[in-house]
């Protein structure tokens, strides 16, 4: 059913693992077909320095994980932005297709990587961090999607609040109820 | 490396007795059975044979056995060809929701032909509560069909029980034995079903020979129309080969069942007792009393089914996964998610079906195989790193950067 190059990688599968401090994290996952992936990125001048994954799922989601880390290590964001989960399957030599849309998921966890990536990056730009999680915001971001909490702004100097403070921590102007 | 051979639900191995019984009707006695002359006498003679060797195993009228090519042709003959001979009498049919797909998706024809489908539910073991099958009923319900034992976690059904509602209402009920016959004995009377699929390659026949047992007296309207094969129940030239080898596996099956059926309990016992001392989290599915002897189903959590065949492949042992990636649908067991098993958890199944020849060996090896491999899988695992991590491993969370939906 997989060509060789499949069962190798799913056999002998590179980059697993995680990368503590990573600078960029996708995940991307399936609940009805089951495939679950997450990728780590390390990116230093541009350059992907390293790439880490883990993945639930059948041998082709195991293959295209560890073919997926391989394209990417070395890339610019930019040329890794292009690497689709077509070309994907063509390195591992075709994957049957039934397995193309579910398991085949491998780019679309690395540009999510990326784009945690650049989403922080623009955030440690703007400075601002959801004030219960304290994860970087956006600019014009209201809602944390990980904690899920709504956020509240000063008014006085626009950083974000802790939750019922009559006085901002940044600006120290008096916030009314 | 040892072959081991876990997967006889899905085929068993051809019995030689079986071969030498069907070798003549490839080579030799070539005739159509339905011939008038000489040349057709023998292999009518082998489908007779078969019909009588069959018809013992299940303590049947040879009548009342109808040769098919498949359980799954045998299931549409019962639900289709009993559905609508006795349309008359109402257009409502009852299944469960755990039976076979070859009954599941006839239901859709059944519907476009106006007939009204109601699934019973099953419990956390797989069993379906009488008492539903009786408040499912209603005047119109002409059919019901239980399989006897479930193929994939095998848990048995009370079949006597929901035939005999269906006697005392007059309903005709149907029962598919495919993962039954050849595990436990089987004696249609006893059992009160009015119709009984099972197919040779579960009992170590052939396949492309498989029948329906149909009680003597009841109509039913043939799938396969055409010449007067089967009493004008299942038209066309009958496979056989094929039947004569079935004929002779069942003959051998009624012999040997009490043996085969002493080593697929302990053997499963084994395996029952030995495998959460070889790992952890393994969730073991199906009825813990009520099940199939040498039926072992589990999940094996934070590892995906497929990937652990492939791997267990690698090693020689063949075995078999209800997870969505070793199947077309792309969709978890439809039986696991019935036992209120989430889709994640559902889709680390292993299932092992033992036949009569596996031995402890075979338990050894296997029982000694499986933990570097769980290990190894589960090293890959996010989910297992966010239970070490102390997390919920199953919640997704919907929003954090990219997320599939359903396909």
């Amino acid at each position: 059913m997989y060509s060789e190059k499949v069962m190798e990688h799913f056999r002998n599968p590179r980059n697993v693992g995680e990368i503590e401090n990573a600078d960029g994290v996708g995940e991307v996952g399936n609940p009805v077909c089951g495939d679950m992936m997450t990728f780590y990125i390390k990116v230093e001048n541009d350059i992907i320095t390293d790439v880490k994954f883990k993945t639930f799922g059948c041998g082709a989601a195991i293959a295209v994980s560890s073919m997926v880390s391989e394209m990417a290590k070395g890339k610019t964001i930019e040329e890794a932005l292009k690497i689709t989960n077509e070309q994907v399957a063509k390195e591992l030599g075709g994957l049957p297709p039934n397995k193309m849309h579910c398991s085949n998921l491998g780019a679309d966890a690395l540009h999510a990587a990326i784009q945690d990536y650049l989403q922080r990056r623009q955030q440690s730009a703007t400075g601002c961090r959801c004030p219960y999680c304290d994860r970087p915001l956006t600019e014009g971001e209201t809602v944390c999607q990980p904690c899920q909490t709504k956020i509240n702004f000063c008014p006085h100097c626009g950083k974000p609040l802790p939750r019922n403070t009559t006085v901002c921590p940044e600006c120290g102007g008096k916030i009314d109820k | 490396m040892n072959p081991v051979y876990f997967d006889h639900a899905n085929s068993t191995p051809v019995l030689p007795e079986a071969v030498t019984a069907m070798q003549p009707y490839l080579n030799q006695q070539f005739g159509n059975p339905s011939s008038l002359h000489r040349f057709g006498d023998p292999p009518r003679q082998a489908i007779e044979q078969a019909r009588n060797q069959v018809a013992r195993l299940i303590n049947a009228a040879p009548e009342s056995i109808i040769f098919t090519s498949s359980a799954t042709e045998s299931n549409n003959l019962a639900l289709k060809g009993l559905a609508l001979a006795h349309q008359n009498k109402g257009k409502h049919i009852i299944i469960s929701a755990i039976e076979h797909i070859s009954i599941i998706e006839q239901t859709r024809t059944l519907k476009r032909l106006g007939f009204e489908i109601t699934t019973l539910k099953v419990d956390q073991w797989g069993r379906v509560d009488p008492q539903e099958l009786r408040e499912a009923i209603r005047p119109d319900t002409i059919l019901v069909s239980v399989m006897h034992a479930n193929y994939e976690i095998g848990t048995i059904q009370p079949v006597e029980q929901l035939a005999a509602i269906c006697r005392e209402r007059g309903i005709l009920f149907h029962s598919d034995g495919t993962a039954a016959v050849g595990r436990i004995a089987i004696d249609v009377a006893r059992l009160g079903a009015d119709a009984y699929t099972f197919s040779a390659q579960s009992i170590y026949g052939p396949k492309g020979a498989a029948i329906l047992y149909l009680k003597p007296g009841t109509r039913i309207n043939p799938l396969i129309e055409g010449g007067f094969q089967e009493k004008g129940r299942r038209a066309g030239t009958e496979n056989v080969a094929a039947i004569a080898g079935m004929g002779k596996a069942a003959e051998i099956a009624q012999i040997h069942l009490p043996d085969w059926r002493k080593n697929l309990d302990r053997l499963g016992k084994r395996l029952y007792q030995e495998l959460p001392t070889r790992v952890e989290r393994i969730i073991f599915t199906g009825h813990p009393v009520n099940r199939l002897p040498g039926v072992v189903s589990m999940c094996i959590e934070f590892v995906e089914g497929e990937a652990l065949l492939l791997s267990l492949d690698d090693t020689g042992i063949a075995a078999a996964s209800g997870s969505a990636c070793t199947a077309r649908t792309l969709k978890a067991s439809h039986v696991l998610l019935a036992l209120g098993i989430n889709h994640a958890v559902a889709q680390s199944s292993l299932l092992l079906t033992l036949g009569k020849d596996n031995t402890d060996a075979d338990i050894d090896y296997f029982l000694d195989q499986l933990p570097p491999i769980v290990s190894r899988l589960r090293s890959i695992s996010p989910l297992y790193a966010r239970y070490l991590r102390g997390e919920n491993p199953y919640e997704f969370k919907a929003g954090q950067n990219h997320y599939h939906e359903e396909n």
